[in-house]
């Protein structure tokens, strides 16, 4: 089979958001793989150790997104693509993102794309379902279970709780959710493969695609910081008293209940 | 400059979201003073929805009939949806930030070569601007956003924008059109319902959540009842969900849902920094704690400094007598 995994590069969960002239300071900060993305590459793995094939991991952004593709190409990953926009592009947006995404996989054949359901920056859960669309083959989003039987593909998904049985068939595109694996931490062995494993750095013009074409339709105009919450009131007193004085409140200062 | 907007409602066990209502709203700003047309997709009964619609604001409503949108896939929404938006060409779109607007919005936005913003929770007149205000990093930033070219679009999430007052004075067409579904590459075999009691995470106006300090499944027993007298429903903490005390899909976090119920009350969750992303902007939050150092009174408004198995089921009695004097 020929995998896909579409990866993003993000802030740590642990990161502290900080804002600095109009934009999000990202010095010293620590970056990840995108979690839900670690879920798409464990399980394009596994499908790749029970049906064969090639896994191959793509990100579009900056030089310093190798890190997180070295990581991929150590857990297990075959390949990787960095499609560095950090000369052509000042912004952009799910649209850009998903034109240059398809313009890579004109020539790719892929049989299944795998991503994460949602990246925890921007958490826009744009990007599958539009390339999906671009490419003009099924998805199924938040996945928790996938089975491959020849083109017939198997799929449990989770629905805001409920879990929806779904049978669909190859080429596909996937989005992952949390419960779908467990993602493994790449092996010392498997961190040494991957220095020598191939990973082709690809610039727009390769593409043939040139900023105008993937002019975002969308631009982020003003970011700020949710206010600082105060600590609040910690009750005093027996346990009694302070589930009273809570209701009350609840009731009466807080108008909640 | 005035639009005509389409807002996707959204049906669920035969009734209208509540969410459509808050889209109805949404689109009365994005429309300025255009015409708001509300799309139904379903099975049966969208006639009776469809005046719903109308009276929390729409102006007319199209209605897609069909057995084959029974149960939500993205190929047959979407080429019910793509059907009326060809017929209807608007200048903007709104549905909710649902699982079923997750997937179709996308789809919908990539096949019109638009921009879409997704999960905005505010959006304002600012100029020849709508701007639309929406969570990033999970809620730990927001961004101000708006649409350059094309159709303005983009989904709202649950609970944020106030739907208008019902009057069931306000009269308008409720058509049906036939839409020929064909091809469809997914079908659905089953769906499981695990969340039987009706109340979903990210549209409860109250959450009750457990941490590690819930130590089982049968410790999430207090506060499944806490909720059930609120009429909440019931959230978790990564921890209680890698300890496989609850089902991934109660996580709320980083990873995992972000919620903005008027009233959270977390009961034994220390208040790591991806769990306070997807709760610190609740309108209230309550902590039931042991560790008196727990980060999570940092942001709660009231703190109970105490065992959640002694202070939970006196608080759910507590509640309930007022309840009925009430």
């Amino acid at each position: 089979m020929n995998i896909f995994v579409l990866l993003k590069r993000t802030f740590d969960t642990e990161e502290k958001i900080m804002i600095d002239g109009g934009r999000i300071e990202d010095e010293g900060a620590e970056f990840i793989i995108n979690p839900y993305d670690e879920y798409a590459i464990e399980e394009a793995i596994q499908l790749r150790d029970e049906h064969g094939g090639e896994v191959s991991v793509i990100t579009i952004g900056e030089e310093e997104a190798e890190k997180q593709l070295r990581t991929a190409l150590a857990m297990g990953a075959d390949q990787a693509y960095l499609i560095n926009t950090e000369d052509d592009l000042e912004e952009g947006d799910q649209f850009t993102t998903v034109k240059i995404l398809e313009a890579f996989f004109e020539d790719k054949e892929a049989d299944i794309i795998l991503a994460g359901n949602v990246a925890i920056d921007e958490a826009s859960g744009q990007v599958g379902p539009r390339l999906a669309e671009r490419l003009d083959i099924a998805y199924v989003t938040t996945i928790t279970s996938i089975k491959v039987d020849g083109e017939t593909v198997n799929i449990e998904r989770d629905v805001e709780g409920d879990v929806e049985k779904v049978e669909t068939k190859l080429p596909l595109l996937v989005t992952c959710q949390q419960g779908l694996n467990e993602p493994r931490y790449p092996s010392l062995p498997g961190i040494m493969k991957a220095k020598k494993k191939p990973l082709e750095e690809i610039e727009l013009d390769d593409l043939d695609l040139d900023e105008d074409d993937v002019e975002p339709k969308t631009k982020t105009i003003e970011l700020f910081l949710p206010p600082e919450k105060e600590a609040g009131k910690v009750l005093e007193g027996e346990v009694d008293d302070q589930v009273k004085e809570l209701v009350t409140l609840l009731r009466d200062e807080a108008k909640v209940l | 400059m005035s639009r005509k907007v389409l807002v996707i409602g959204e049906v669920r066990e035969g009734e209208l979201r509540n969410v459509t209502f808050e889209a109805i709203t949404a689109a009365k700003t994005v429309s300025e003073g255009g015409e708001i047309v509300g799309l139904l997709l379903g099975s049966d009964n969208l006639e009776d929805m469809g005046k719903e619609m109308i009276y929390y604001g729409a102006d007319r409503v199209v209605t897609v009939q069909d057995d084959q949108l029974k149960n939500y896939t993205s190929d047959a929404f979407g080429q019910a949806a793509m059907a009326v938006i060809e017929d209807e060409d608007p200048e903007g779109i709104v549905m909710g930030h649902t699982a079923i607007g997750k997937d179709l919005s996308p789809k919908l936005a990539s096949k019109l070569e638009t921009g879409l913003i997704s999960d905005a929770i505010n959006l304002e007149e600012s100029g020849d601007n709508l701007v639309f205000t929406r969570p990033i990093y999970s809620g730990k930033a927001f961004e101000k956003k708006i649409i350059t070219d094309g159709v303005i679009f983009a989904t709202i999430r649950p609970n944020n924008i106030k739907p208008l007052e019902r009057d069931e004075s306000r009269s308008g067409d409720v058509t049906s059109k036939d839409v020929d579904i064909k091809d469809l590459r997914t079908v659905i075999q089953d769906i499981i319902r695990k969340t039987s009691d009706g109340v979903d995470l990210s549209e409860a106006n109250v959450i009750v959540a457990g941490g590690r300090g819930v130590k089982s499944s049968e410790g999430f027993k207090p506060l499944e009842e806490l909720a059930e007298v609120l009429g909440g429903a019931v959230g978790a903490s990564r921890g209680a969900a890698d300890a496989e005390y609850c089902d991934y899909s109660l996580q709320i976090g980083q990873t995992g849902k972000v919620v903005t119920p008027d009233l959270y009350i977390a009961c034994g969750i220390s208040g790591a920094i991806q769990h306070l992303a997807g709760m610190s902007n609740s309108k209230v939050i309550v902590a039931i704690n042991k560790d008196p150092e727990a980060n999570i009174f940092n942001v709660a408004d009231y703190g109970i400094v105490g065992d959640l198995f002694e202070v939970v089921p006196k608080l759910t009695e507590e509640i309930k007598k007022i309840k009925v004097n009430a």
